[in-house]
């Protein structure tokens, strides 16, 4: 009994390809969609592990400096002979690379690949020139130094043991921070007795870069699920109507003597097994996308937070068997109505198809119920949201209560079209379209909401470009940037563009830690570029004449919010304490900066020497001054940048950062459009016996065919219509709530109305395509196959 | 006695109110026995006819098939009698679309698990369908249709045989083949037949004659 129900059960699919295509593709695209995103979350998330187990990030708690200094190396020996079980830490950076100091003979175990099970030699560790321990990729960046490689290594990082640090990084007998092991010896003597200038930082259960970067893969995270929730309409939209094609076959069955329980197990079987086929080809599709966008979002990561993570992507179990488990929980949900109304449905009802009169009566009016009370909530919320979590409560009641109220809307449009009609065509179309709007309302919502995703972080990216445009106006004053190789050069420079230019403004830095955060110093010359062109979030009054002056410094909108510095404070920088006089915006930069006046740096830091100058000049004056300056100095072209070509690069740095938001908003608006092609497609065979009359009574087919198209098209206008004003909201919320909330920074909203227009067109050319097919189809049916809809009849 | 109802009673809630369309029917039907139920549309036939089908149940009285009374089967029992006891005519044909004419003329005998390849082939034969076993049914004729419906409602072969106007949809000559050809084959079998029909020309070859009138036996 179960092989011939299972078989007739299964027939439908063979004679039905497109269905099954549809089906399987449906749920292909919307796994592939989610598992893609949840790769690269995954990817960067083991990045940051590794980078904690390495590194013992939040583990342990730390001894450090009060003023955030590196402490002595006495320091430390005296805390071992009063019995305190620390082991000291010492970070730099040398080539790009994070060079990490340990003691492996005192370090709490994990910390670092130093076991000699994994190949490493304790006594080439300790002694001599040192072993390092480093990625294969990060090995790649000390060509010169002895690195073994030790995979599970953070990238960026290289373990090696302290005193060879302290040689590498010229920090000898410096200490950064000492790692308290976790169990130690009572009666020790108290912290502020042996070391008062020391405190105790508490281990934070995790490492800073996973909390920094939470809210990024919570945005990622959420666009991932709307994407599903676009999948799972067209899985929903396209198991439902296979239910209503198959609904006079299921009565059948069961008239034949097909128990309804074994008819209901067996087609659960049967999509349980299409989405375990569905989800395996969308898990392989998401590892593509996630091969795809994992550059580009490891390039987002570094440049806004200076996180480091792998580019390469890692079959993880967890990640796949998740992408498994979202396919078949998708389908269950998608299919747990239209089962649970089989089991509703009398043996002897009516077996035509339902799904027409689906918005008739009492399901339209719950559902515009519930699309009321969402609107309220999200209107309620749009004022009282506060934080991540309220800003992605305000997102989903937004987006979901205007999904379910688009069927409402769009009946309600047609219905006043319907009454305006003059001719009879006009008039049978408009009502025909409404009646064919509960079979395309759930691919009509998916195009919904990837339209308003579409407008909404368009509009939050480009609000954010402009922002960030002017930003690099302010930041990038001089007109050319030269890069000297040594001192010889820097002085050969300074002698040549004495006389050929405005200003000659060095650029020099120093790395540091200011409240345990990296931190660059720089010293800045006096000069009108910075009191004309910088902006800041925060200042005291005169702030520039005071740093200026000597008196206080200046620091980013990164120190700031991570180190909780505001104006007023002090910060510490080689034993000399200066006031905090003004907070300025550093967007891109992931680490802390402090700004003083070059005469306190050259003090501070007597041993930097300027290597990078911006140099002020008319702009048209700019080739003349690279083009001679090789033949002067002797520095060529390839050293010097100008203003123009800085710029574009800093923007095309920026531009990479959002490639993954639109790669998913195209991929979001694709899958909409394949929504529509396909509920046009499976529509299509229960749109004959409609048309059929029109025929008869002396339209042509190719006619039908036309209307056909233009009623899809006219359809995604409508659509196109509601989702403008969605995809504004959907900003305001972004910008105002979620970035808030997540990047601490609240942007200016700029409309963009040629974008706007622009998407609406694709909108309407991704229906149009999508309809094309069908229609024509429907303009090639031929007249036999009409006429058997009154055979039919007799 | 193959099949006894007794005190049949049935009644549809319709937007007017309840709606009595059976008050207590009773009739009998022995093995090999052919009856033809008439009367006018609303009188009750196809209610009555879904009944002792299992497809429908009754508010009251009883329906005996076999020694074993219908109304008291649950939904299982009664899916059960349709695959192996009771096979059903339909006007409509209801053939699966999907599935080749050989596999629908085997589809019923299959799910009763009384499949016999020899059968099915030799109610194809006789039925006129060999040459169009590996068509779909979209591809015949109305008549054609109807004959496949009737093969595969032989092929396990039932006891009883309950058909809802089979020729309905069908014109004069081929609804008088169709007919020949189930009267023959249910005679071959033993299987008693119950058929609902308007044409007194088809009541008139059964052996027994019921009419129905709102609901009673006249």
């Amino acid at each position: 009994m179960t092989k011939a129900a299972l078989q007739a059960l299964l027939s439908h699919w063979w004679r039905n390809p497109v269905q099954l295509f549809t089906l399987l593709a449906g749920l292909a695209l919307a796994t592939a969609l989610w598992s893609g995103v949840q790769a690269v979350n995954a990817e960067a998330r083991a990045s940051y592990d590794a980078a904690a187990a390495t590194l013992g990030e939040g583990q342990y708690d730390r001894l450090v400096r009060r003023d955030g200094q590196p402490m002595a190396q006495e320091t430390y020996i005296t805390l071992r002979r009063a019995g305190w079980l620390v082991s000291p830490v010492l970070q730099g950076r040398l080539d790009g690379v994070r060079i990490v100091g340990v003691e492996p003979l005192t370090a709490p175990a994990g910390i670092g690949p130093i076991t000699p099970a994994q190949g490493a030699d304790i006594g080439s560790f300790l002694t001599g020139q040192g072993q390092l321990f480093a990625n294969a990729e990060t090995a790649a960046q000390l060509p010169d130094l002895d690195v073994i490689i030790a995979a599970e290594t953070a990238l960026g990082a290289a373990i090696t043991d302290i005193g060879v640090a302290q040689r590498l990084l010229g920090k000898v007998g410096q200490i950064d921070s000492l790692i308290v092991l976790p169990s130690q010896p009572l009666g020790r003597p108290d912290l502020a007795q042996i070391a008062p200038d020391l405190l105790v930082q508490p281990a934070q259960g995790g490492s800073d870069i996973a909390r920094l970067t939470d809210s990024f893969h919570l945005n990622l995270t959420a666009f991932g699920l709307l994407s599903f929730a676009v999948g799972i309409f067209i899985v929903n939209g396209a198991i439902g109507l296979a239910f209503e094609q198959r609904r006079p076959v299921v009565r059948t069955m069961r008239a034949l003597g097909l128990p309804l329980r074994r008819l209901i197990v067996l087609m659960a079987a049967e999509l349980m097994i299409f989405a375990l086929i569905a989800g395996i080809i969308g898990v392989a599709l998401g590892y593509v996308i996630a091969a795809l966008l994992l550059p580009d979002v490891a390039a987002t990561l570094r440049g806004l937070y200076g996180a480091d993570v792998s580019g390469t992507l890692q079959l993880r179990p967890s990640w796949w068997l998740s992408g498994l488990a979202i396919a078949l929980g998708g389908t269950a949900i998608a299919a747990s109505g239209a089962l649970y109304q089989m089991t509703k449905m009398p043996l002897l009802a009516a077996a035509q198809p339902r799904a027409l009169a689906m918005a008739a009566g009492q399901r339209a009016k719950t559902q515009g119920a519930i699309a009321a009370a969402l609107l309220v909530v999200s209107a309620i919320l749009m004022f009282t949201a506060d934080g991540l979590i309220g800003g992605f409560a305000l997102l989903a009641t937004l987006l979901i209560g205007a999904a379910l109220a688009l069927p409402i809307i769009l009946s309600g449009i047609l219905a006043a079209m319907n009454r305006s009609a003059r001719s009879v065509t006009a008039q049978w179309f408009w009502a025909d379209t409404r009646q064919q709007l509960p079979g395309l309302s759930l691919a009509l919502m998916a195009l919904l909401l990837a339209m308003a995703a579409n407008v909404g972080v368009s509009t939050m990216v480009s609000s954010f470009r402009v922002t960030f445009t002017d930003f690099l106006d302010q930041r990038l004053a001089s007109e050319v940037y030269v890069r000297t190789s040594d001192a010889a050069q820097s002085a050969a420079l300074l002698d040549y563009a004495a006389s050929r230019a405005d200003a000659i403004l060095p650029i020099q830095s120093a790395d540091t830690q200011v409240a345990g955060q990296p931190t660059e110093v720089f010293g800045a010359r006096d000069h009108a570029t910075y009191r004309d062109f910088w902006v800041f979030l925060q200042n005291a009054e005169g702030a520039w004449d005071t740093t200026f002056a000597g008196e206080t410094v200046l620091i980013n909108e990164q120190l700031s919010r991570r180190a909780g510095l505001v104006v007023g404070d002090t910060v510490t920088l080689q034993d000399s304490s200066f006031a905090v006089a003004g907070v300025y915006g550093d967007y891109g930069n992931p680490i802390g900066q402090v700004v003083m006046s070059e005469a306190i740096f050259t003090t501070l830091y007597p041993d930097i020497s300027p290597q990078n100058f911006g140099v002020r000049m008319p702009p048209a004056d700019v080739a003349d001054f690279v083009a001679d300056l090789e033949a002067q100095t002797g520095i060529p072209a390839t050293q010097t940048v100008d203003q123009a070509s800085i710029k574009a690069i800093s923007l095309a740095i920026f531009e990479r950062t959002f490639t993954v938001t639109t790669a998913l908003n195209v991929l979001t608006l694709a899958v909409a459009g394949f929504a529509i092609l396909m509920s046009l497609l499976t529509l299509a065979s229960m749109r004959v016996p409609q048309l059929a009359p029109a025929w008869a009574m002396g339209m042509t087919r190719n006619q039908l065919g036309r209307l056909e198209l233009l009623r899809a098209v006219m359809l995604a206008l409508l659509t196109a219509l509601v989702a403008l004003p969605l995809g504004l909201a959907l900003a305001w919320a972004l910008l105002a709530v979620v970035n808030v909330a997540a990047f601490g920074w609240r942007l200016p909203m700029y409309l963009f109305p040629a974008d706007y227009a622009r998407l609406a067109v694709f909108a309407l050319l991704a229906a149009g395509l999508a309809a094309l097919w069908p229609a024509r189809r429907l303009a090639r049916t031929p007249p036999a196959d009409l006429l058997k809809v009154f055979s039919n009849e007799r | 006695m193959l099949l006894s109802v007794q005190d049949i009673h049935k009644t549809y809630q319709t937007a007017d109110g309840p709606f009595e369309v059976l008050r207590g029917v009773d009739l009998t039907l022995a093995a090999g026995e052919t009856l033809a139920l008439t009367g006018e549309s609303g009188s009750g036939k196809s209610t009555l006819l879904h009944l002792i089908g299992g497809l429908d149940a009754s508010d009251r009285g009883q329906i005996w098939l076999q020694g074993q009374d219908i109304a008291a089967l649950d939904d299982n029992g009664r899916a059960a009698l349709r695959r192996g006891t009771v096979g059903v005519v339909f006007q409509q044909f209801n053939l699966i679309p999907s599935l080749k004419v050989a596999d629908n003329i085997a589809f019923q005998a299959r799910l009763s698990e009384q499949y016999d390849p020899k059968w099915a082939a030799e109610l194809a034969d006789r039925m006129g369908l060999g040459p169009h076993l590996n068509k779909y049914p979209e591809q015949l004729s109305g008549g054609q249709q109807q004959r496949v419906a009737i093969a595969r409602t032989l092929a396990p072969k039932p006891r009883l045989v309950l058909a809802d106007e089979p020729t309905g949809n069908l014109d004069e000559t081929t609804a008088a083949t169709v007919m020949d050809l189930m009267l023959e084959l249910v005679s071959e079998a033993g299987a008693g037949l119950l058929m609902v029909t308007h044409s007194a020309a088809l009541a008139g070859r059964m052996s027994r004659r019921l009419h129905l009138r709102a609901g009673q036996v006249a």
